[in-house]
């Protein structure tokens, strides 16, 4: 057989839309060959909401009764767990070798990036209708207009938040330890002061501070607005912006991160 | 895919790879000036941390040279990477398929990275997985795969996109012998049907030995040495007569009139042995042996072995390539006697 038999038909100029649909086809295929996968990640969020929404029925100023508020927090919490633990994903193919492979391809660096933070977005929307699923027989009030609202300003959160991760994977050289710390030192932090499990108005004026600085809170009170389909306009844009910013920080740092790794 | 018409498939000038760690420098290569030819098979040759894969990891645009020039495939790495990658295949030590991942699914999806389409790239896949004996478990999960079997996906993965350039770095690291037997006939039988150019590094001696026409060894980020195996041997090594006799000395007496008798041969003598290292050792051994005989000093045994190369290696840099290796390769492996007598 001669040399030009074998040379393969390349039909696509390398660019940027084409190489990120390949890196999202390639990370969203285990979880599709293995759907359960999404449905492990979301143990904790089920746990909390089977064993601690129960504890909020006497706490005042959750506003329309404890399932109505506790619902959008947890929508965003397994949103939250997803996404800050996806670079592990990333970290764990720097150490055996198949993130190396993927930098020796013609692919853009940033599609490396863009292919597996855009993936963040199905499992987030499978898991929210999961719970949703769940919650809506105890007599939870769905409206849809506002939870698709919702779940799209969650997405473009959870695209900035995965980008993060796999920033940190990569900043930490492929070290488990490094990853982990970090990533269980920001975690809870920013869950609390988001008020995602108990609101935050009732707390002392330096914790309600720290809480304004954080960019889930934003969030979360427009999901909760969403969700109950209020489009009030000041709480829903600040949430957008939140997520936006969120969104745009990590795809930046994150593609330095990935540029960086040549 | 072809390459840019150029006369050499790899060429290098002063490439220079610097790391700094702890305000401390290391040069990991060093001026290293070296020229591929399209088809060749060579391997570089060295011991851990000799600069082996750095200088791979900079001919595949994995990392950048912190100075002098590297053009592959007829395109620059430092300003033409994009190229480069299209270019070339790149086996690393790890295991190129994710392991959460199905074999198949990465040999597709590996394939699109290169701009193949869906079908051209569905279609090399299975080829890749006939040829290389995956059938049975491409179609498996990468983590549920043997050693040996992933290996082999590496290898499919590299040659996804028929590259012109082949890179394999350490490919047999970590293999059974059998593995590595099958490994190097893939290797061999790859380049005889597509005319491959192949660029692998080895700390094994003797698939460096066996596999490549071309050895450069690498000793401290330089090169120390560029040739054939065979004439790399007789350039830097000669073979070595090892004599044995009955009385420590006789064995001294032996030594100082080999010493007399052969003005370039090198003797060491220790104990009741006299080792000599002397070029066409197994041609004059008969002779010498008449010689200690007619002096009244009968060897016991001898025994003459041809030179490998790590006493190339020992040759040229004063140390052995088997310092420090495991248990897995024991020195006799790579000795090659072809006559023993008592």
């Amino acid at each position: 057989m001669s040399t030009a038999t074998l040379t393969p038909t390349l039909t696509a100029p390398s660019n940027l839309a084409r190489d990120t649909a390949i890196v999202f086809g390639r990370e969203l295929r285990p979880v599709l060959r293995d759907p359960f996968s999404v449905v492990f990640s979301m143990i904790q969020p089920l746990v909390f909401l089977g064993l601690f929404a129960p504890l909020l029925g006497n706490v005042p100023g959750l506003s329309g009764g404890a399932l109505q508020w506790f619902v959008p927090g947890i929508v965003v919490m397994s949103c939250l767990f997803g996404a800050s633990m996806t670079g592990s994903n990333l970290l764990f193919e720097m150490q055996t070798g198949s993130h190396e492979r993927t930098l020796v391809t013609p692919m853009r660096r940033s599609a490396l990036l863009m292919g597996r933070a855009l993936k963040e977005i199905v499992p987030v929307l499978v898991q929210a209708v999961i719970v949703i699923a769940v919650v809506v027989p105890f007599s939870f009030e769905l409206h849809v207009a506002g939870t698709v609202v919702g779940l799209l300003m969650l997405s473009v959160f959870c695209v900035g938040l995965g980008s993060l991760s796999y920033a940190l994977a990569l900043a930490a050289k492929g070290a488990d330890w490094i990853f982990w710390t970090v990533q269980q030192t920001f975690l809870f932090p920013i869950l609390l002061l988001a008020g995602m499990l108990l609101p935050v108005d009732s707390a002392p004026g330096w914790l309600q501070t720290a809480s304004r600085l954080n960019p889930l809170t934003y969030v979360v009170d427009a999901e909760r607005a969403l969700f109950a389909g209020s489009f009030d306009g000041s709480t829903v844009a600040a949430g957008f912006v939140a997520a936006a910013f969120v969104c745009a920080l990590g795809l930046l740092v994150g593609g330095r991160a990935m540029r960086a790794a040549d | 895919m072809t390459a840019q018409t150029t006369q050499h498939m790899i060429e290098t000038h002063g490439l220079t790879k610097a790391f700094t760690a702890r305000k401390r420098t290391v040069e990991a290569v060093r001026g290293l000036d070296l020229t591929v030819a399209p088809g060749e098979l060579v391997a570089l040759l060295g011991p851990n941390g000799a600069g082996k894969s750095t200088t791979l990891r900079m001919l595949t645009t994995l990392i950048a040279p912190t100075s002098g020039t590297a053009r592959v495939a007829g395109y620059d790495v430092a300003t033409q990477p994009q190229q480069v990658r299209r270019a070339i295949g790149y086996i690393g030590q790890g295991n190129g398929a994710g392991h959460n991942q199905r074999g198949r699914d990465e040999l597709v999806s590996h394939g699109l990275a290169y701009g193949m389409s869906k079908a051209s790239a569905r279609s090399r896949a299975d080829e890749l997985v006939d040829s290389l004996d995956l059938t049975q478990v491409a179609d498996r999960k990468v983590s549920s795969l043997s050693g040996g079997q992933r290996r082999r996906l590496d290898i499919a993965m590299g040659l996804i996109h028929a590259p012109a350039l082949l890179f394999l770095d350490e490919p047999s690291t970590g293999l059974d012998p059998q593995n590595r037997a099958n490994l190097q006939e893939h290797v061999v039988a790859l380049r005889e049907r597509y005319g491959t150019t192949v660029v692998l590094t080895t700390h094994y001696l003797d698939e460096a030995d066996s596999l490549a026409e071309r050895v450069v060894v690498i000793d401290h980020g330089r090169l120390v040495a560029d040739d054939t195996p065979a004439r790399l041997k007789a350039d830097h090594a000669g073979d070595r007569i090892t004599l044995a006799f009955d009385e420590v000395v006789d064995a001294a007496n032996a030594a100082a009139r080999i010493v007399r008798g052969h003005g370039d041969a090198e003797v060491e003598h220790a104990e009741r042995e006299v080792v000599v290292r002397v070029a066409s050792g197994a041609r004059l051994a008969p002779a010498m042996l008449v010689d200690l005989q007619d002096a009244g000093l009968p060897a016991r045994s001898v025994e003459v072995a041809r030179p490998t190369l790590d006493d190339v290696f020992l040759n040229l840099t004063g140390r052995s390539l088997r310092e420090g290796h495991t248990a897995d390769q024991p020195a006799t492996d790579q000795l090659d006697p072809i006559g023993v007598s008592a």
